[in-house]
């Protein structure tokens, strides 16, 4: 029974409940939010999706099997994000974009995660965060809610103001909408004027540099583009070089030799 | 209730190298030694095949979880104080070994005008020198009485560097021979030598030979994999309480460390003025127990020192509004007015700043201590001008950027990408000094997780730290421009303290000198009145010396931990004569 269950492959359940028809399936509930921003932006991103993943992980739509929200439970909350990592960190000559690193994958995930809920902060009353603009985190709503908080605050303005949601804005809308955020302009619901785009940032960054095993840094597509080759035993043959060394990334699962 | 353990001669209430030397030395001695430490138990591969930026650097994985207990923090004594609640602003050590884990290893001695610093400027100055509200005293305890315990930390931990030429002679040469030297540490010595300055190799607590310890501990040659400062590291190859002192303890089975021991409070017998031993909580079952012993040891860095005396209501409290009580006074340590220099970016160097080393680094000390003449200068004391190249991985390289680079966006990327191995900071790691409304106490509204309240900071900046910041900030950008970068950027003087504890260089509060109205300890650590506690750690610094702290911590331990033994077996009692300065009496 249990076996036959397993069998019953998401493909045939697409065909039997009869969702594929809808014409659905490629955008947002499976096609995974990141793809279908691809082709709402420059048709030379329509990608390659998938073309680096291994066999078992890669879905059948070839985007990684863990490319899915485990926070952001609104698709339109997901997609403000994505839209809005990708103008913190934009494809451009030097390689790909925040989107293509996976870093709106990696802010999902690490909001379910010790950093997004707060686990290692002091989190006992009372709390004031207008109380001091130097005295660091003061906020009572964790950084996965203020994530939310914020992304719910870009929706609002983005329809108020341009009667569209943000990531259907041209890039230069989203930019100035940022910038309100940046310089505390626009106020977000329990966060101190500009920690929501400071954390956004630097969480869009993260995704971006940090070692792949955190869902971002796509196949090291971000350690490339700086030339950061990642963890070694050591560098003691090299470390007197004056030549700058160009050396191929390898991160975590390597280092670690992998083997389960 | 808690239950009541057997006695024990020593409980040592902390593993970082303050707790580690002491227990060592009194295992070593054959003493019974039980040692507490809050965290978990961490062992050598805990740290191996764990290279991770994010984990270590931007997630503080190896500091305490501040989620049941921190500091709170504020500038003025009429001020609330708030709760510090991130460790990306509070950072304090746990776990085996302490912050002494995921140390840098950059190894200074303290000079002879830093622990005689009241007595020598007004030799020197004469007494009108020393700004009214500053608290500026003596150690009551000279260099060269330092010396030999300097030198028993330096080859326990295996230090490698090479003769300051300004320091004093020292007695032995270091244990291990300097780091390897790198393109951008010899393009700082160079730039430093052509403007008469006197550059040399940083000492470091990275191994630069496989080294075999005076305890008879193997460490081996670091290998330079950047992973380093708030890090474990992999190889034995930093020195640091797991390699040493407290597998050198673990040896003897008169000793025993017990993991996940929360001390609340030490029990203080009042009328007999005697330490009686420790209550603690074990954080795997929540049960309490009492462990009595003959001597009380705290080594639990400045923050629990100080206020684990607080709750168990030993000592006199420091009330800045009479000026009375020891306890608390003279709080101080390196915050944001140290570690600013200069920055400099270069065109066409490209330099391999993703490897590196903890304490690799080039520094100097020609504006350190009294090495310089401040007859016209605003200010007393001074630093070490450094270039550290600690190894930087791909999330802190992609900071680094011209000012007025905007932090996001198409330019952003460009910019960083550009810069992110081309740029060099150098800094000067100031004196900080101790002031009349500095200290520290109980905080009047917040509490841990047991109800207990939180230790609370108040500190400012006084001129001495504004000034000597400044004159920093020049001496740094003469290098930078020597150095020959593009682009020059003098660093900013913050006007104020700003609540971030990131440096793990927080100092005082339960200061040692000669006089027990202005220290609550003497020159062994051991309590002016409670003759069988000790309190070990930077917690006993007057004031802040113009370098990295450690050594001088390490230093204080060795004698303490010999204090100790001559107290338990030689002359119970003060082991110290008090100096009175006043004749209140
Ligand atoms: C990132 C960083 C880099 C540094 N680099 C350098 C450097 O290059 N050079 C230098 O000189 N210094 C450096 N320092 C400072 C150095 O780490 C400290 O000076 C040193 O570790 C202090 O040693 P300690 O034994 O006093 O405290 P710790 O090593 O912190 O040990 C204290 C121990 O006490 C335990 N403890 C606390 N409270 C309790 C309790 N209630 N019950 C039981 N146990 C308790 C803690 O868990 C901890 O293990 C650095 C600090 C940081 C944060």
């Amino acid at each position: 029974m249990a076996d036959q269950e397993k069998k019953f492959s998401r493909r045939d359940f697409l065909k039997t409940s009869g969702v594929a028809a809808g014409g659905i399936v490629g955008g947002a509930m499976f096609g995974g939010v990141v793809g279908s921003l691809y082709s709402s932006q420059d048709d030379t991103q329509t990608a390659e999706p998938g073309t680096e993943t291994e066999g078992e992980t890669a879905s059948s739509d070839g985007e990684p099997l863990d490319d899915a929200r485990t926070y952001f439970s609104r698709r339109e909350d997901f997609e403000t994000l994505a839209a809005a990592t990708e103008r913190i960190y934009p494809e451009d000559d030097n390689g790909p974009g925040a989107i293509e690193l996976g870093a709106p994958y990696f802010i999902d995930r690490q909001c379910n995660e010790f950093w997004g809920r707060n686990a290692r902060e002091y989190m006992m009353g009372p709390f004031d965060y207008t109380a001091s603009a130097t005295h660091g985190y003061q906020a009572k709503i964790t950084r996965a809610e203020m994530l939310l908080n914020g992304v719910r605050r870009m929706r609002e303005l983005s329809l108020e103001d341009h009667d569209d949601e943000f990531y259907n804005l041209d890039e230069d809308t989203q930019i100035s909408i940022l910038e309100d955020f940046e310089s505390g302009d626009v106020d977000v619901p329990g966060a101190a004027p500009g920690d929501f785009f400071n954390l956004l940032r630097s969480m869009t960054i993260q995704g971006v540099y940090a070692d792949p095993v955190y869902g971002g840094n796509r196949d090291y597509g971000g350690w490339r583009m700086i030339q950061f080759p990642g963890p070694r035993m050591g560098w003691t043959n090299e470390i007197e070089s004056e030549e700058f060394q160009e050396i191929e990334p390898e991160g975590l699962r390597t280092y670690q030799g992998g083997g389960m | 209730m808690a239950e009541e353990l057997d006695r024990v001669d020593v409980v040592v209430v902390g593993t970082g190298w303050a707790g580690g030397v002491v227990s060592a030395e009194l295992a070593k001695a054959g003493k019974n030694v039980v040692a507490l430490e809050k965290g978990e138990e961490k062992v050598r591969s805990d740290y191996i095949g764990v290279k991770d930026e994010l984990r270590f650097d931007n997630r503080y994985d190896i500091m305490q979880n501040l989620k049941g207990d921190t500091v709170t923090s504020r500038n003025e004594i009429d001020e609330t104080a708030l709760p510090i609640r991130s460790p990306q602003t509070m950072q304090i050590g746990i776990d085996t070994g302490g912050a002494s884990v995921h140390w840098a290893g950059a190894t200074y001695r303290y000079w002879p005008y830093e622990f005689e610093m009241r007595s020598q400027t007004i030799e020197r100055y004469g007494e009108d020198k020393i700004p009214e509200d500053m608290n500026l005293q003596d150690w009551g305890i000279t260099y060269e009485e330092m010396e030999p315990y300097y030198e028993q930390w330096e080859y326990m931990a295996g230090i490698g560097g090479e003769q300051d030429p300004l320091a004093p002679e020292r007695n032995r040469p270091w244990p291990n021979p300097p780091m390897k030297e790198t393109p951008s540490l010899r393009l700082f010595k160079d730039a430093a030598t052509n403007l008469g300055l006197h550059p040399y190799q940083l000492a470091a607590g990275n191994m630069t030979e496989n080294y075999e310890n005076p305890d008879g501990e193997q460490l081996n040659a670091c290998m330079y994999c950047s992973y380093c400062t708030r890090h474990g590291c992999d190889f034995d190859a930093k020195s640091d309480p797991i390699a040493t002192v407290i597998k050198t303890a673990n040896r003897h089975d008169n000793f025993e460390l017990r993991h996940k021991a929360n001390v609340r409070r030490v029990l203080y017998d009042e009328d007999e003025n005697m330490a009686t031993g420790v209550l603690y909580v074990d954080e795997n079952t929540g049960l309490e127990y009492e462990q009595p012993a003959d001597v009380v040891v705290l080594a639990a860095f400045a923050f629990a020192n100080n206020r684990l005396l607080m709750l168990s209501g030993i000592g006199e409290q420091y009330d800045p509004e009479t000026r009375e009580g020891t306890l608390g006074r003279n709080f101080n340590g390196q915050y944001n007015h140290a570690f600013h220099g200069a920055t400099g970016y270069f065109e066409n160097e490209k330099f391999n700043l993703y490897m590196g080393a903890g304490a690799l680094g080039a520094t100097l000390s020609d504006y350190a201590a009294d090495n310089f003449d401040h007859t016209d200068l605003d200010f007393l004391g001074g630093g070490a001008i450094e270039l550290r190249q600690y190894g930087y991985a791909a999330i802190t390289s992609s900071g680094n950027l011209p000012e007025g680079t905007p932090s996001w966006g198409r330019e952003y990327k460009d910019t960083s990408l550009k810069y992110a191995y081309r740029t060099l900071t150098i800094w000067y790691t100031a004196n900080a000094m101790s002031y009349w409304h500095n200290y520290v106490d109980l905080d009047p509204t917040y509490t841990d997780e047991y109800g207990d309240p939180l230790l609370r900071v108040t500190y400012k900046f006084g001129d001495n730290e504004r000034n000597i910041g400044e004159f920093g900030i020049e001496r740094c950008t003469e290098i930078m421009e020597e150095m020959g970068a593009d682009i020059v950027e003098p660093g900013t003087m913050p006007e104020e303290f700003n609540h971030v504890y990131t440096g793990g260089h927080y100092t005082g509060g339960v200061v040692m000198g000669d006089d027990p109205e202005t220290s609550v300890v003497n020159s062994y650590l051991q309590m002016w009145d409670v003759d069988n506690l000790f309190v070990v750690g930077g917690s006993a610094f007057p004031q802040h010396g113009g370098h990295h702290p450690t050594p001088t911590i390490g230093a204080l331990a060795y004698r303490a931990a010999e204090g100790i033994l001559m107290y338990m077996d030689e002359e119970e009692g003060q082991l110290v004569q008090a100096n009175r300065k006043s004749n209140l009496i």
